[in-house]
């Protein structure tokens, strides 16, 4: 078996995300790359969950609309999706609850005799879907120990006892000889690549699907060396970031369009005062509250264009984990390198999907900012050849450290003078050069796929786990920047530069990053855009793809 | 050692003759000064404004200073506290910062009691857009965007302060420097949250200091028992910002309870951590 997935549903309460997670461990821990995508409505109790898992023995960065397996809590997980299964697939279900064919089994049942609470049942079918598949039982064992907090006798009795009651092994998944990755989603490699290049305090506002940032820092702050903060507004957030990069910490916040929104004006401040700082945005459905769990790619254009007058900044777009972890880092370094907001553009999924993490933690490192020197008199904003002025910080040496949002002169006092406003004004400018020198020792632009093939699908982001597969089985080319602003449009030319064809595909209405490459001057040909607040799955794609070609 | 005149920059004070502001400016120095001579490093303290002729406090003090936006004063001076608590923070703002355009942090700051210390240039009135009414401007201000006067009802920013947790509440009066310069340097003194809200007459747009002269007593000490809640609570009601005959300034609530810096923070100082090891993180997610 090359690969498997496995859809587990039931409605909010039941603790499919949980069950989920627990499953894609145990398949993890047997040799499989994970990827877990995560379908929530935006509420507490009811409405209707499910989780999919895909297993595959190579490195996977995209789910599936057909699975192998629906694990069904309610009738709803039946109803709703009976009509993804393979041929041969088959539906494990709660034979209490659920009418279905295939395997039932008495998850209420077996929860009531070993005297369990009724969220256990996702336990019971985890039990049962491990002897479907013809798992060690040891294997489950451990992985119930280490994921499960409370009663982990009792739940692993009840799995157990699930485990026993399977009496035929439906569909082997048998155990591959591959080191076991770490499990995390986009959020959590967030987190970590920042906290590798040096972050010292997160601040955030509670904002789906960014929270998890908080909460996970929040989680570890002691092992991880940070401080958290949830202050009372976005506003406040961000005003109080960039008070704690002024004074010497490394800060980044985290939130979602809504809640950048409201931070545009602490953005611009940044631009301004030359602030360090890291922006997390989370995009989801637009415009306004949208569709809040779900996902998005409509913020390109609000992220490069964000704050009022005209100044620097980066945006960086990491499409799997590796990248989030890679490129937090790099927004974290460039930041304080060169005084600038940085952003990192996420999206709900992956942000929220899971992933096997494969990554070289110590490829991010804290690089130092450019520190005054401590001779002469200290001027926060000195006018130097690229445009970047020492920094000092106030309690820690001589300097008064004086800065602002208004225009002002070097010193940092207000100035409304001509002279001044253009000196000003060009010193930051004049960093683009060094910053796009900086970003080319970087991978700006990848490619995937045939590289000889003159048909490419273009895409940023979370898209890109769909699009490598669909390109596999194509024999097409893909092309992924992970810079857009300052756009890499060099290389993206150079990469497209023999193409007949160029596909962009995106989860948004308008093709945002078609409108942005068009003003550049390179052409696209077919736009595949998805809006429904679902990504592009493998399948659906591949069919999408298949429409444009024919 | 920095002396008072050392103090000033050479930033041309454009405030008009008269200003209210100067007071303010001038406590600020002594105080300063005073400070310095009891041990305070000037180097570890920073001075933050908002926007609005308050603000250019900060152009005309040779210390650190953010010079922040409309009405976000307190969120950066409790980011910059939090981020190095070893430093002395010290906030100043307008009433259209503190009370209008950035009420909740201001109330935040005081639920919190952020050890800082937040300095409100109070004149009533839109100066540097040139006279509109403000949260405590009286009912019935003209002003150029009220022509036909407001109507709107005044905020009274001690009850306010009181309500939201704040414990240290003081109200000054520019025209008195002495008794100001007390009053901030018990709030810098404070361990926690302290607010002062400064009555300042607006020479051009709103001249008070008759009003206020005729008006304002002192709280003292003696006569006054500023650890209790229910008597601040009712002398911050003898005067509701509108008109009135009698106006105590001073100290009308002092109280010291564990700042939101020592409790969040537990003696780490953020700019001084360092990362942990996150490959142990990682294999917890295996």
């Amino acid at each position: 078996m090359k690969e498997i997935s496995i859809l587990i549903g039931g409605k909010a309460g039941d603790g499919i995300r949980q069950a989920g997670h627990t499953l894609a461990r145990l398949l993890n821990r047997i040799g499989y790359r994970i990827f877990f995508y995560d379908d929530y409505p935006s509420l507490i109790r009811g409405g209707h969950n499910f989780s999919i898992i895909r297993a595959s023995k190579k490195k996977i960065q995209a789910h599936k609309e057909k699975v192998d397996l629906i694990v069904a809590l309610n009738q709803d997980a039946v109803d709703k999706h009976r009509h993804r299964l393979n041929s041969g697939g088959i539906i494990l279900y709660d034979s209490e609850k659920v009418d279905s064919q295939g395997v039932g089994v008495d998850f209420v049942g077996i929860v009531k005799e070993l005297e369990g609470v009724p969220i256990m049942r996702n336990t019971a079918a985890i039990g049962a879907l491990a002897g479907i598949l013809d798992i060690e039982w040891s294997v489950l064992e451990g992985v119930i120990k280490d994921t499960i907090e409370k009663e982990v006798d009792l739940n692993i009795k009840i799995a157990q006892s699930a485990y026993n009651s399977i009496e035929k092994v439906w569909l082997s998944v048998p155990k591959l000889n591959q080191k076991m990755l770490p499990l995390i989603s986009g959020n959590e490699a967030i987190a970590l690549g920042a906290v590798q290049a040096g972050l010292n305090m997160y601040i955030a506002y509670p904002m789906t699907p960014a929270s998890a940032i908080l909460h996970y820092l929040a989680e570890h702050e002691d092992d991880l060396g940070v401080v958290t903060i949830h202050p009372e507004s976005e506003i406040g957030v961000a005003l109080m970031a960039l008070g704690a990069a002024y004074a010497g910490a490394k800060a980044m916040v985290g939130t979602s369009g809504g809640g950048f929104a409201l931070m545009t004006e602490a953005l611009s401040l940044s631009g301004q005062g030359e602030f360090p700082i890291v922006f997390v945005m989370v995009q989801r459905p637009g415009p306004s509250t949208g569709v809040p769990t779900y996902t998005m790619q409509s913020d390109l254009s609000f992220a490069i264009n964000s704050g009022h007058g005209e100044f620097l900044k980066v945006v960086l777009a990491p499409g799997n984990v590796e990248e989030a972890f890679y490129l937090t880092g790099l927004a974290m370094n460039l930041a304080w390198k060169f005084q600038i907001p940085c952003f990192v553009l996420s999206d709900k999924h992956l942000s929220e999907s899971i992933f096997s993490f494969d990554a070289d933690p110590d490829k991010v490192k804290p690089e130092d900012p450019l520190l005054w020197d401590g001779q002469g008199e200290y001027k926060r904003y000195l006018d130097t050849q690229n445009g970047i002025s020492p920094l000092a910080f106030p309690g820690n040496s001589e300097a008064i450290v004086k800065v602002t949002s208004y225009e002002h002169d070097e010193y940092g006092i207000t100035t409304e003078e001509s002279e001044q406003i253009v000196r000003m004004q060009q010193k930051r400018l004049r960093k683009k050069k060094t910053i796009e020198d900086e970003l080319s020792k970087h991978e700006q632009v990848k490619v995937y796929g045939n590289l000889e093939s003159k048909t490419v699908l273009l895409c940023w982001g979370s898209t890109k786990g769909a699009c490598i597969e669909v390109a596999e089985e194509l024999g097409l080319k893909v092309v992924q920047p992970l810079v857009l602003e300052p756009l890499p449009i060099n290389s993206l030319k150079k990469v497209l530069s023999d193409a007949d064809k160029i596909i962009d595909v995106e989860v948004n209405a308008t093709g945002q990053l078609a409108k942005l490459l068009s003003a550049h001057g390179i052409c696209i040909d077919d736009m595949i855009l998805r809006f429904d607040g679902r990504p592009f799955t493998v399948d659906f794609l591949l069919e999408k793809v298949k429409e444009v070609l024919s | 050692m920095t002396t008072v005149k050392e103090l000033g920059t050479y930033a041309q004070n454009t405030w008009c003759p008269g200003c209210g502001n100067f007071g303010i400016l001038n406590s600020m120095k002594k105080v300063l000064s005073d400070l310095q001579d009891q041990g305070l490093d000037l180097n570890k303290l920073v001075l933050a404004s908002g926007i609005g002729c308050h603000a250019k406090i900060v152009d005309y003090l040779k210390v650190n200073s953010f010079y922040s936006i409309h009405g976000r004063v307190p969120p950066p001076i409790t980011g910059i506290k939090l981020a190095n608590p070893d430093l002395v923070v010290i906030g100043h703002a307008g009433d259209g910062d503190a009370y209008g355009e950035g009420i909740e942090h201001l109330i935040f700051s005081a639920k919190r009691n952020i050890n800082v210390t937040f300095i409100v240039h109070n004149n009533r009135v839109y100066g540097l857009t040139t006279g509109q009414f403000t949260p405590t401007s009286p009912a019935g201000f003209i002003g150029r965007s009220t022509p036909r006067g407001s109507p709107e009802e005044p905020l009274n920013p001690i009850e306010l302060m009181l309500s939201a947790g704040a414990g240290f509440v003081a109200r000054g009066f520019a025209g008195k420097p002495k008794h100001l310069q007390l009053l901030i340097k018990s709030g810098i003194e404070h361990q926690g949250f302290a607010f002062i809200d400064v009555l300042q007459p607006c020479f051009t747009f709103y001249n008070t200091y008759d009003f206020y002269n005729q008006k304002v007593y002192e709280l003292t000490d003696g006569e006054y028992d500023s650890s209790d809640r229910e008597a601040a609570f009712a002398r911050a009601g003898e005067w509701a910002y509108g008109e009135g005959e009698r106006i105590p300034i001073g100290i009308f609530y002092k109280v010291r309870r564990p700042t939101y810096d020592e409790k969040l923070l537990k003696g780490r100082i953020p700019v001084k951590l360092k990362p942990g090891n996150i490959r142990s993180i990682l294999e917890k997610h295996i």
